[in-house]
């Protein structure tokens, strides 16, 4: 909900950017339609006198008008990122559980191509919302489109890939919704309480060293973002159908209050980022100083269809960039495969790797703390090691053919 | 916004150091007796970020560390007035307690609002404790402002806009956005916190410093806290342990045929 003070001038500015028409003029000031008014909060950011409060209160939701469990498709540059099959995966799974439809939300510019795939991947059904406001991502487009959905049509779940995209959109929209919300999942399961079927999400917390078991039994959807690389896609089926439903929602320019000047992609945009990877190979300080030392792990990743990753002294000596920087300050990554070389594995980077599911480490120093986590450990010269792993990768694969 | 000065309010939280966190196996809570507080590394920078950029602004700057924590969280924002804040204020009370990131958003938010408001708030992008990153972006929600979060660099205000370096699933992107804002913190690699000196720390002791309780910020008690929290932590455990590791100490050759074996038993080549 949203108050309007005494101050408001009735210049009308909020009118046409509420996407659900709650708005009116009356008597010369702007008043609020309580019973449609979705607590988007667009008009207060376009108020210039700023007369519009929001007034977020948790909603206890009444839970039986809540079903379906939805998943947001991210995209970028109209390509599907690899969070919305993987959500769909583990979403299919929790909509049989509880009976409900799975659903995905797809937002963007001329996306609608996308829909194929989303099918493919499980969803009953498409909510997909297309305009030019949508070509960039912006928090306050995206919020709208989102709050005016769940608004409309009361899923029981919401979920979202915790990438930078879906940390920033998520707590927007449960913070004009007034919603409980559990980050970087990395379990989701539905449990019973008081006969009610909710949301189990586990999520590690205190950099890893604490697993919580949370609900959000109050409030409806229960919103969830999910660490990207954890739940696993269902095999592509293109067989499958789906209903798509189209929903123009329009968000007013002035709404959308930044303005991206510069877009400043990375040199090495094309490669798979660290925290998509299958298999991921990091290097540390141990690996040397420039960016030769590094050819051998590049090689490596080559073979083994992964990509490089490093350590923050790597980044910090401007061998690699800030992209391939694994740890609390780089990514946090869920390989199948995590080879760490020359890294000490402090704190700080071993929080980055704790959902790997194969930690191989090669240091020269026995006492190097990363042999800690790993499963399988070198004690050795990388320098000499890492050659050899080469050609009898090689080798094997070569007789595999 | 209102008054003759910029407003900086900066969010930082008192946590445990997490390298010494853990739970008791007996009674799954967490162990914090004995682990150190610190103030949360993110926060620091993001302090750091706000204190480089009034340096760099013609205009008088006023820079307000703000934390809910309990009375010890005192600790962190005496920090604060050292590294640079100009005062402090504690939002403290047995109500606040238990707060989710629902909870601390509303109470965050309230207190800015009756601090008159501010031109950017800035936080850490994540607290090392809860690691959620959803506080910031809730503030926002909150007050009605726009949020940016992953920011690296603030270039400059300039005609009340704040334009920033922010990092994205993709790279970068260079941002300009009207104040008032919420600016979430990444850290940039190669950062080091100022460390204050003794005078900075004298200094610091004789600036202004608040505490807020529940009567201060007003509201229902059962907006605040535990009772204000709309997710609930059912049970927490330690992670299940990884494995006795195989550690190899052997010639190369040797160690690269025992890891071939074992990437093969385990179907990983
Ligand atoms: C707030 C904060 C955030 C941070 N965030 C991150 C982060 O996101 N990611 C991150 O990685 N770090 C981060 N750090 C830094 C972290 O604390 C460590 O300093 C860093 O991870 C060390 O990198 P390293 O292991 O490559 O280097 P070192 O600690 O110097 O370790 C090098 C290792 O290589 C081994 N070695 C040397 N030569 C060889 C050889 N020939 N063969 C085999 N082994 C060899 C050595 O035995 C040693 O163990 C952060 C720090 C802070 C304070
Ligand atoms: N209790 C608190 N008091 C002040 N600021 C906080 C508090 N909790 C979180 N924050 C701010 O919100 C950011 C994100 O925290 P979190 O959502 O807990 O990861 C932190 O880096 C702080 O800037």
């Amino acid at each position: 909900m949203i108050t309007i003070k005494d101050s408001c001038i009735g210049c009308e500015k909020c009118i046409p950017v509420c996407p659900v028409d709650a708005l009116k003029i009356e008597g010369k000031l702007a008043v609020v339609d309580e019973e449609l008014c979705i607590s988007c909060g667009v008009c207060v950011s376009v108020c210039p006198v700023n007369a519009i409060e929001p007034v977020l209160m948790a909603k206890k939701a009444d839970f039986s008008k809540y079903s379906g469990v939805w998943i947001y498709a991210e995209q970028h540059a109209g390509k599907l990122k690899p969070s919305g099959p993987e959500l769909l995966g583990k979403g299919r799974e929790l909509a049989d559980e509880v009976g409900e439809e799975l659903c995905a939300v797809l937002i963007g510019k001329d996306v609608n191509g996308l829909t194929d795939e989303l099918k493919s991947y499980g969803a009953d059904k498409i909510y997909v919302v297309e305009g030019d406001e949508y070509k960039d991502y912006s928090t306050e487009a995206y919020t709208t489109a989102m709050v005016t959905l769940i608004s409309k049509y009361k899923p029981s779940m919401v979920l979202y890939g915790a990438t930078h995209l879906g940390r920033d959109l998520a707590p927007s929209v449960a913070g004009h919704l007034g919603l409980g919300l559990t980050a970087d999942c990395t379990g989701l399961s539905i449990t019973e309480v008081e006969d009610r079927k909710v949301l189990l999400q586990t999520r590690p917390a205190f950099g890893g060293n604490v697993m919580a078991d949370i609900i959000c039994p109050n409030t409806r959807p229960q919103m969830a973002t999910v660490r990207p690389h954890v739940m696993i896609p269902l095999e592509p089926d293109d067989s499958k159908s789906a209903d798509v439903i189209k929903e123009t929602i329009p968000v007013s320019p002035d709404a959308i209050k930044t303005e991206i000047i510069e877009v400043l992609e990375p040199e090495d945009s094309e490669e798979v980022s660290v925290d998509e990877a299958d298999v991921v190979i990091t290097g540390g300080r141990g690996v040397g100083n420039d960016l030769d030392s590094f050819e051998i792990l590049e090689e490596l990743a080559v073979l083994l269809k992964g990509t490089v990753g490093c350590s923050r002294p790597i980044v910090e000596a401007d061998i690699l960039s800030k992209s391939k920087q694994v740890g609390q300050s780089g990514k946090t990554i869920s390989p199948e495969l995590y080879m760490v070389c020359g890294v000490s594995g402090a704190v700080q980077h071993r929080v980055g790797i704790r959902g790997s599911k194969y930690i191989i480490a090669i240091n020269k120093d026995p006492k190097a703390p990363i042999f800690d986590m790993a499963d399988f450990g070198i004690i050795g010269d990388l320098h000499k090691i890492l050659p050899i792993l080469k050609s009898k990768i090689e080798q094997k694969k070569s007789s595999e053919k | 916004m209102n008054g003759e000065c910029m407003k900086f309010v900066v969010c930082v939280k008192q946590v445990p150091d997490t390298t010494e966190v853990e739970v008791d196996p007996e009674t799954g809570t967490i162990i914090r007796e004995g682990v150190p507080s610190v103030l949360n590394a993110f926060d620091e920078f993001a302090l750091n970020v706000a204190v480089q950029l009034k340096e760099s602004i013609d205009e008088d700057v006023e820079i307000t560390a703000l934390s809910m924590g309990p009375p010890q969280a005192k600790d962190a924002l005496t920090k604060c007035l050292a590294i640079g804040a100009d005062k402090a204020l504690l939002l403290t009370d047995r109500v606040f307690a238990g707060a989710d990131t629902w909870a601390t958003a509303v109470t965050l938010a309230r207190s800015i609002k009756k601090l008159g408001g501010a031109d950017v708030i800035f936080c850490g992008q994540e607290a090392s404790d809860g690691n959620t990153a959803q506080v910031g972006p809730e503030v926002a929600a909150h007050l009605g402002i726009t949020q940016l979060t992953f920011v690296s660099e603030i270039e400059k205000i300039e005609d009340k806009n704040i334009i920033c370096k922010k990092e994205t699933d993709e790279g970068f992107l260079r941002t300009r956005c009207p104040l008032p804002v919420v600016i979430a913190c990444m850290p940039t690699p190669g950062f080091l916190p100022k460390i204050p000196n003794m005078r900075d720390i004298i200094k610091g002791k004789r600036k202004p410093y608040e505490e807020w309780g529940f009567d201060d910020l007003g509201g229902e008690e059962e907006d605040y806290g535990l009772e204000g929290s709309e997710s609930v932590v059912v049970r927490t455990y330690s992670p299940p342990p990884k494995g006795e590791g195989i550690i190899i100490d052997d010639e190369p050759e040797t160690a690269v045929n025992k890891l071939m074996e074992y990437l093969e038993k385990e179907g990983i080549l």
